[in-house]
């Protein structure tokens, strides 16, 4: 197999690939990671001088970057680690309870 | 013109890797199979392959380098024994269940305790339901071939298995005999180059292996890997045909000795079913209709073909060279029985425990089975169908 299938839940057991192996690269925004967060980061954007010192420590994608600013977070990706909200230094993040 | 040698079952298992030229071998010694990486660094040292030789510091290195490096792309092989095959048993799934077609060379020894460094079966069938195949070896000659058709039937695109080839320590491991060997570019011509679809180290395909899977998932790839393990048996069938035209040595899914007009019959593994041949035999010139059969694939279990074979027999043996502490026997005695259930007549079948911790045995103790196999047949009355072979009990002082 050298060309990437797609795999959902209606996968048989023919189709999936060995050990579930994935033959391609850049496909970990496919997984949404975001599903099992207690605490979320709030982004106060009138607080953020736009450092981007936030996006590159984030272990997902749940802080996008376009034309050199941050927007809000992505929060199908985020899992509460609340590293982003550690290294603001203006506390332009802030973590609270995510019911 | 093939080469006339004597080799002991552990040089043959290195010559055999020699010929073969693997990419990769790592490996942590443990008797009774340290020789096997011993000679071949040697033939690294000598320049002799062109094998990335690995010395690692554990058997649970040794079998998660020997993944590392397959998943990479590269042919990698080890040898392993009793405790170090117990302990490779986290990674031995995992190899499994990442379709890596590693070949093991496993020299069958007791598992602790108390601590025993003899042959029986205990390691390898603790590694049963692992999901590697599993090819048993009577004598040197056998674990040979055996060692050099193992990788092809586990790099085959409809098995993706890794394998394990094993023989009994010290009686096959250590014992000189006889041996015809393949000449070298027959080995490698037969065996040909690795080719995976999917490797690490292709830098044209980026590639993930080994991903956590969700209960989404995980069922379908067990389910896929099992169909790997079912066409195993077929692609043995047809790696055996291909070794026939290059050795003229026949190998099938088992070795039926003496067993097509046989009334009692035995079912052994490795080195002692050719005691057990030395039986039948004297037993076959007193006129009696015994028989044997001899298991090579454990993994996948060829039950069907077995079955046909066996179903006329009046009694049956199953000889277990390991507990399994069931209380009614052991994994070869639940296969055969397993595998008799659905036909109509079969045999009445007496599960033997034997030989463990390397106890000796003789053609007399063979001999003995069958004799209490045609007590049974004589008698009508089956008794206990779960016995220890030759064990010193109090009753018989």
């Amino acid at each position: 197999m050298t060309n990437k299938i797609n795999i959902d839940e209606t996968i048989s057991w023919q189709e999936i690939t060995p050990g579930g192996n994935v033959c391609a690269s850049g496909n970990s925004e496919e997984f949404h990671t975001g599903d099992w967060r207690t605490i979320k980061p709030v982004f106060i954007a009138d607080k953020c001088n736009q450092c981007l010192l936030c996006a590159p420590v984030c272990p997902d994608l749940a802080i996008p970057v376009k034309d050199g600013k941050r927007g809000d977070f992505i929060y199908e990706y985020c899992k509460g680690c609340g590293i982003c909200a550690k290294v603001c230094p203006v506390k332009a993040i802030e973590m609270k309870a995510d019911n | 013109m093939s080469i006339r040698e004597r080799l002991s079952g552990n040089e043959a298992i290195a010559f055999a890797m020699k010929q073969i030229n693997p990419d990769v071998v790592a490996a942590f010694p443990i008797t009774p199979s340290t020789e096997i990486p011993q000679y071949f660094s040697q033939y690294v040292a000598d320049g002799q392959v062109d094998t990335e030789f690995v010395p690692v510091e554990s058997e649970h290195s040794a079998i998660s380098a020997c993944v590392g490096s397959q998943a990479a792309g590269a042919r990698t092989m080890t040898a392993t024994s009793s405790c170090g095959l117990a302990l490779m048993h986290e990674i031995l799934y995992v190899a499994a269940s990442n379709r890596l077609p590693i070949t093991i060379a496993a020299i069958n020894r007791a598992l602790s305790g108390p601590i025993n460094i003899n042959a029986d079966h205990s390691d390898t069938m603790g590694s049963r339901d692992s999901g590697w195949i599993q090819i048993y070896s009577e004598n040197n000659q056998e674990a040979y071939d055996n060692f050099i058709q193992a990788l092809k039937i586990a790099e085959h695109k409809d098995v993706q298995l890794p394998a394990m080839v094993c023989q009994d320590g010290f009686i096959t491991s250590h014992a000189v005999e006889n041996i015809e060997l393949i000449e070298d570019a027959k080995v490698k011509e037969f065996v040909g180059e690795y080719n995976p679809e999917c490797y690490l180290l292709n830098e044209k395909q980026p590639m993930s292996i080994g991903p956590y899977d969700t209960p989404s998932y995980y069922l379908e790839h067990k389910r896929q890997q099992a169909e790997g393990m079912k066409n195993a048996k077929r692609v043995a069938l047809e790696v055996a045909k291909e070794f026939e035209k290059i050795s003229g040595r026949k190998y099938g899914l088992f070795e039926a000795y003496k067993l097509e007009d046989a009334e009692a019959a035995i079912v052994i593994i490795n080195s002692t079913a050719g005691t057990a041949k030395d039986a039948v035999d004297k037993l076959r010139n007193e006129g009696k209709k015994v028989g044997l059969l001899k298991i090579r694939l454990f993994r996948p279990f060829p039950a069907e073909e077995i079955a046909k074979a066996l179903k006329h027999v009046k009694v049956l043996a199953a000889m277990d060279k390991t507990e399994s502490f069931s209380s009614q026997g052991g994994p070869l005695g639940a296969e055969i029985k397993a595998a008799l259930y659905h036909e109509k007549e079969s045999p009445t079948v007496i599960n033997y425990i034997y030989g463990l911790g390397g106890r000796d045995v003789r053609v007399e103790d063979i001999g003995s089975v069958y004799e209490d196999l045609y007590k049974i047949l004589a008698t009508g009355i089956t008794g206990e169908t779960y016995r220890y072979l030759s064990v010193r009990d109090q009753e018989g002082k």
